[in-house]
Order: C-alpha cells, then sequence, then structure tokens
C-alpha cells in the first residue's frame, strides 16, 4: 500500500479550494534500468474526489503526469469541518483511499 | 534507430494485422479498443477525446510557466471561464504519448484544475475543454532545459 495522500481543503467565500499531493512512482514504461531493460509502467489511472456523496471531480491519467502527483482543484458548496474522500487506483490495480477535512 | 525496438513496432504491427485478416478482429474494434493515452501524435489523441472539430478559444487560460527548468515536474494549470465545462484535457504534443490526463468537472465544481506534467522536451501544451457538448482548445509553448524522460 502506497504512502497515504496529503489533503488540504479551504473554504472561501462558498468555493472550497482542494490541494491533493499523492504518494506514487508515476512510472513511464518508457525508462531503463541499468541493465538496460524497460521498467514496466506503474502509474495511477483514476482519480476521484467525494464531499458528501457527491463526486467532486474525476481526473483520468497517463503516466505522463509528475512522479508524485499534485492534483488542485475547485468546487462550490463545501462547508467547514465536512470531509472531502480522495481515491486514486493504478494501472497494478493498486488502490488507496484518504480524507481531508475543510477548513 | 535501435534494432530491439524496431523488431518490437513490426511484431507489433503484424500481430494486429494478423488478427485482422484472421477476422479475429474487425477494423471497427481494433479502433475501439486503443484508447486515447496510447495515441502517439497530438492530431489522433486530440481526435480520440474531444472528436473532429475543435475550436480556438480565449476564455481558456493556461496557467504555466514559460520557461521550465526541470521538464520532469512542470506546474500547469488550467481554468476555463466556458460556461458549462464539463471536461478538461491536457495535452504535450511532444511527448511520446501526448495526452496527460483528462479531468471530469461536474456541475458545482470550477473549471480550475492544476497539476504537474512530465515533458520531454520544450513543446506546445494543448488544454481541451467540453463545454455545453463542444469542443474547445486552447495552447501555449513551454521551453524545457532539461528533459523530464530520464527520471
Amino acid at each position: 500500500m502506497a504512502d497515504p495522500m496529503r489533503i488540504r481543503a479551504v473554504a472561501r467565500d462558498g468555493v472550497v479550494n482542494v490541494r491533493v499531493l499523492m504518494s506514487h512512482e508515476m512510472e513511464t514504461g518508457q525508462r531503463k534500468d541499468a541493465s538496460g531493460k524497460l521498467v514496466p509502467a506503474h502509474f495511477i489511472r483514476n482519480v476521484t474526489a467525494t464531499h458528501q456523496g457527491k463526486t467532486v471531480l474525476t481526473a483520468l491519467w497517463g503516466p505522463a503526469v509528475a512522479k508524485n502527483p499534485y492534483l488542485e482543484f475547485e468546487f462550490k458548496g463545501g462547508q467547514k469541518g465536512e470531509k472531502i474522500i480522495v481515491t486514486w487506483e493504478d494501472n497494478k490495480g493498486d488502490k488507496r483511499s484518504d480524507e481531508g477535512v475543510i477548513n | 534507430m535501435n534494432h530491439s525496438r524496431r523488431k518490437a513496432i513490426q511484431s507489433g504491427g503484424g500481430l494486429i494485422a494478423m488478427l485482422l485478416a484472421a477476422g479475429v478482429i474487425s477494423p471497427g474494434e481494433a479502433l475501439a479498443q486503443s484508447d486515447p493515452f496510447t495515441m502517439k501524435t497530438l492530431a489522433e489523441a486530440m481526435r480520440a477525446v474531444g472528436g473532429p472539430n475543435q475550436t480556438v478559444s480565449d476564455a481558456i487560460i493556461i496557467k504555466a510557466p514559460a520557461i521550465a527548468e526541470n521538464g520532469a515536474v512542470v506546474p500547469v494549470g488550467v481554468e476555463s471561464k466556458l460556461p458549462g465545462t464539463e471536461l478538461i484535457a491536457l495535452f504535450v504534443e511532444k511527448n511520446p504519448q501526448p495526452l496527460v490526463g483528462s479531468f471530469g468537472i461536474p456541475s458545482g465544481t470550477v473549471g480550475n484544475v492544476s497539476t504537474r506534467v512530465k515533458m520531454g522536451q520544450t513543446s506546445d501544451v494543448y488544454a481541451l475543454v467540453k463545454a455545453d457538448g463542444r469542443f474547445y482548445v486552447a495552447k501555449k509553448e513551454i521551453k524545457i532545459t532539461l528533459g523530464g524522460c530520464g527520471g
């Protein structure tokens, strides 16, 4: 299981700004290791963020998203103290879900 | 070109041709199976995500540095001021696979996302936005002084 995500969510003027830092290698599948063998691709494919049971963002990624991916987005209608749940799944089927509280 | 790579390409193409000839898969199926992330050119990837017609729009703002020192981590944000924005997709023209990723924007979510991408070399970056069922596009060049594919 990968390391936990860091999720920051701040509500201002009715808009919640969410910043997520995930911990993932994001291997492209084009790089070679020291012995010249291709390192197999390993990257996050799907990201979903939900707030109070409603999906507020989905993302579909390829291997060109940088290592330890950063994601920032904004949505309307969140209140202080409410939770945001972010889930990702990579191309090997690994999953991770974490939650953050809106400040 | 690297010899083993050429061989792999030949055999890969050969396999598809063989399956087509044997009637195992129809050309339509072969097309449907290819996902936009595997497309090798910008035009193909864009067509796979956003259809053949896209309007250039200045209501899409790509927030990124003009010059990035490290191609492995290039901060790129896309802000769409188009009403009814439902999808934002990001492409780097000169990457081996131009499509970086796409973001689904449900109603209530602002058309404003940021992430960090890898870029192999200086390239135009395109943002494709679907708003109200139509596709719009904007681009910006980002210069890279150090490539991002070496890891």
